[in-house]
């Protein structure tokens, strides 16, 4: 279809809130199935990029495009509307803080957009629920509300609820930095085998090491622009910018 | 009919008047319902049962039937009982402990949240159970209830409208009055609600003062 | 205390009692229909509305109910609203209790956390699906128990179209006070009425708010 080298583009990334400006022409492209860590201090503008991905925080300038289509088009509002909701339907987003529907199962969290959005039948459906849930090691809770489970079983919920629309492309929002200590390696076990399956993901994390064991890049962002960016063992162990090196040395330090 | 509101000018001292009626009884009213409601409060969680319980179902009855029922119970209750006071004296005593209630009920919650650390903090220091009440507990309980307080004296300022049923001639009475040598009800009013509207944003902008005054204090 | 009397004329406070219920009951449907666009309004993406919305309820909060029922009652003929007492209570109560009910509504959603919108929103819902199927059916719960106050408010204040002479509960009473001159009786009559229907529906509420909790 599209040159799969630009299977994700982002041209001039520019975004302002009123005189501040957090990202500052940020250009990227990214390979279908490769892994992207973007790492950095808070306050980088990491999140808001992630998040203009599929547009929740949409950009004041550049352009985004995914499979040869751009994301954030210009558009009178219904039109607009619909294109959206097409594309987000093709990028899966997981958050920092979960955001299961208390008022749902694990199967009806998995199960509610591709019924309304897909028209899946009720057994199309709970085929999906389980097998999106078995994927991510929840099987057993399926029928389970949010409210009984850990944190990193909701995030593991969150994570099928994700996957059952079949995305292209997967956000992964610091999915652990919400997590006590001792849960975040089911979550990370999940996202390795993601990785395996070469499904397409861009990871905003703090986790140094599950960004060098997974990740086929690494971006350093500081201050809405991109100061470093290659190969995690070059990024980590032989970084060329000051920036970078401080980071890392009082991050590597704080994580020990 | 038709609107005319050319009329009105010549009736504004009479409508004036009874704005004044109207801040001034829910002026007083409010004061009655304040050292009322905590009254009612401490009565209620300190008094003995002989005490606590009348306290109970007087609140109950008072929360659980119209502010309008009420006042024509103690307009003509008093009369009954020999008591033949002003029409604008039973107004205020009626809207004071109708909302001495409700205060009384945030009073209460805002003590026992309090109480505890604080009752046994004053008792050590040699205090009596009274003094570590109305040094220590109180002080603090209506600080806290200030706010919600405010909101009930903001209601009270629309339910004084109520006491014209019974005769005492405030601005909703005026307006009556008003209308009955013109036939303009609805330019009265209109013109009644617009005075009250004012005097509702005269006491929402005072209750925002107060609070702000008191969360910077804190 | 003359229990002969009470027994005499209690059929006429039951009867009465009807009427309050009744009043109650239309009052608030025509509230509830008139908080929902209200919150809608409030909480529209069109500047227009959100003033429109927030001019609704603060001159009705901020204005007595009984004189917006006087200029809906004695001054609507003056433009062209003729309705009788009972409509013109129903109609003028239930836009009133709209008002408050307004801002209930609008803070149970506003309560939702932005997340469940943007979760819903990530997946490919559209701003009404992820409206009528996330944020709804959650803020549909929190409201439960607020909208529980602004029905004991509003049935305490049906008793205000007694002032435009509907034969409800409390103008019985005043009726009742002004021709046996037994204001203590009376009260209780009409008391003991009122608190058995705000009872009644206050269990009526918790019940709600116990079946509607998740889990």
């Amino acid at each position: 279809m599209n040159d799969q080298k630009n299977f994700v583009e982002i041209r001039h990334a520019q975004k302002s809130y009123g005189s501040l400006e957090v990202l500052k022409d940020i250009s990227l492209t990214v390979e279908r199935g490769q892994i992207v860590a973007i790492i950095g201090p808070s306050g980088s503008g990491k999140s808001t990029l992630l998040r203009a991905i599929n547009d929740l925080d949409p950009l004041t300038g550049g352009e985004i495009f995914l499979d040869g289509v751009q994301v954030n088009k210009t558009l009178p509002h219904r039109q607009y509307e619909k294109h959206i909701n097409e594309m987000r339907q093709q990028i899966g987003m997981v958050f920092q803080h979960f955001n299961l529907f208390p008022h749902m199962t694990a199967r009806e969290n998995v199960t509610m957009a591709p019924k309304m959005l897909k028209g899946l039948s009720k057994e199309q459906a709970d085929a999906l629920a389980e097998e999106q849930l078995e994927k991510v090691g929840m099987l057993d809770r399926i029928d389970y509300y949010p409210s009984r489970l850990s944190g990193g079983q909701k995030q593991r919920v969150a994570i099928a609820r994700a996957l059952a629309m079949k995305p292209k492309l997967m956000l992964f929002d610091e999915a652990t930095s919400a997590l006590d200590p001792e849960l975040v390696d089911e979550v990370n076990m999940v996202m390795k085998k993601l990785a395996e399956e070469h499904m397409t993901m861009i990871i905003v994390t703090h986790e140094m090491d599950f960004a060098a064991a997974v990740c086929d890049r690494v971006l350093f962002m500081d201050q809405g622009v991109v100061v470093e960016e290659g190969p995690p063992e070059v990024v980590f162990r032989n970084p060329t910018k000051d920036r970078t090196k401080e980071f890392l040395r009082k991050h590597l330090a704080g994580a020990k | 009919m038709g609107l005319d509101f050319s009329v009105v000018p010549q009736y504004l001292d009479i409508l004036l008047l009874g704005c004044a009626w109207t801040i001034g009884i829910t002026l007083a009213a409010a004061v009655l319902s304040f050292f009322g409601g905590i009254m009612f409060a401490v009565a209620a969680l300190y008094g003995p049962w002989i005490i606590r319980l009348p306290f109970r179902l007087i609140a109950w009855v008072f929360m659980g039937t119209p502010l309008l029922l009420q006042l024509f119970l103690i307009y003509f209750g008093l009369v009954q009982i020999g008591i033949d006071l002003p029409a604008f004296v039973a107004g205020i005593i009626g809207l004071g402990l109708h909302f001495a209630v409700y205060n009384s009920e945030l009073i209460q919650t805002a003590i026992l949240s309090v109480d505890k650390g604080q009752m046994e903090a004053a008792r050590t220091v040699g205090l009596s159970r009274g003094q570590a009440l109305r040094k220590v507990v109180i002080p603090q309980a209506v600080r806290a209830v200030i706010p919600p307080i405010g909101n009930n004296m903001i209601a009270l300022l629309k339910d004084s409208a109520l006491v014209s049923v019974i005769g005492v001639s405030e601005l909703t009475l005026s307006a009556q009055r008003a209308i009955g040598a013109t036939y303009r009800p609805f330019e009265f009013y209109l013109m009644a609600a617009a005075f009250y509207y004012v005097i509702n944003l005269g006491m929402e902008w005072v209750v925002w003062r107060i609070e702000r005054r008191i969360s910077i204090s804190r | 205390m003359d229990i002969d009397l009470m027994l005499k004329v209690y059929p006429f406070f039951l009867e009465a009692a009807w009427v309050t219920i009744l009043l109650s009951v239309l009052t608030a449907l025509i509230g509830l229909t008139c908080g929902a666009l209200g919150a809608a309004a409030r909480l529209s993406r069109f500047a227009l509305l959100r003033f429109v919305g927030a001019a609704y309820v603060s001159l009705f909060r901020g204005t007595p109910a009984l004189i917006q029922l006087f200029i809906l009652y004695f001054g609507g003929p003056q433009i062209g609203i003729q309705l009788d007492a009972f409509e013109a209570g129903v109609i003028g109560l239930g836009i009133n209790a709209g008002a408050y009910m307004t801002e209930t509504i609008r803070g149970a959603i506003i309560s939702i956390d932005k997340g469940q919108r943007e979760a819903a929103r990530t997946l490919g819902l559209s701003a009404w699906q992820a409206v009528y199927r996330i944020i709804l059916p959650q803020a549909a719960r929190l409201m439960v128990r607020p909208l529980g106050v602004n029905l004991n408010m509003l049935i305490k204040a049906t008793a205000l179209v007694a002032a435009i002479s509907v034969i409800e509960l409390t103008y019985t009473a005043q009726r009742y006070i002004g021709s046996t001159y037994k204001p203590f009786e009376m009260f209780l009559l009409a008391g003991i009425l009122y608190m058995i229907i705000i009872y009644v529906t206050g269990r009526g509420v918790a019940w709600l708010d116990r079946k509607v909790q998740i889990n």
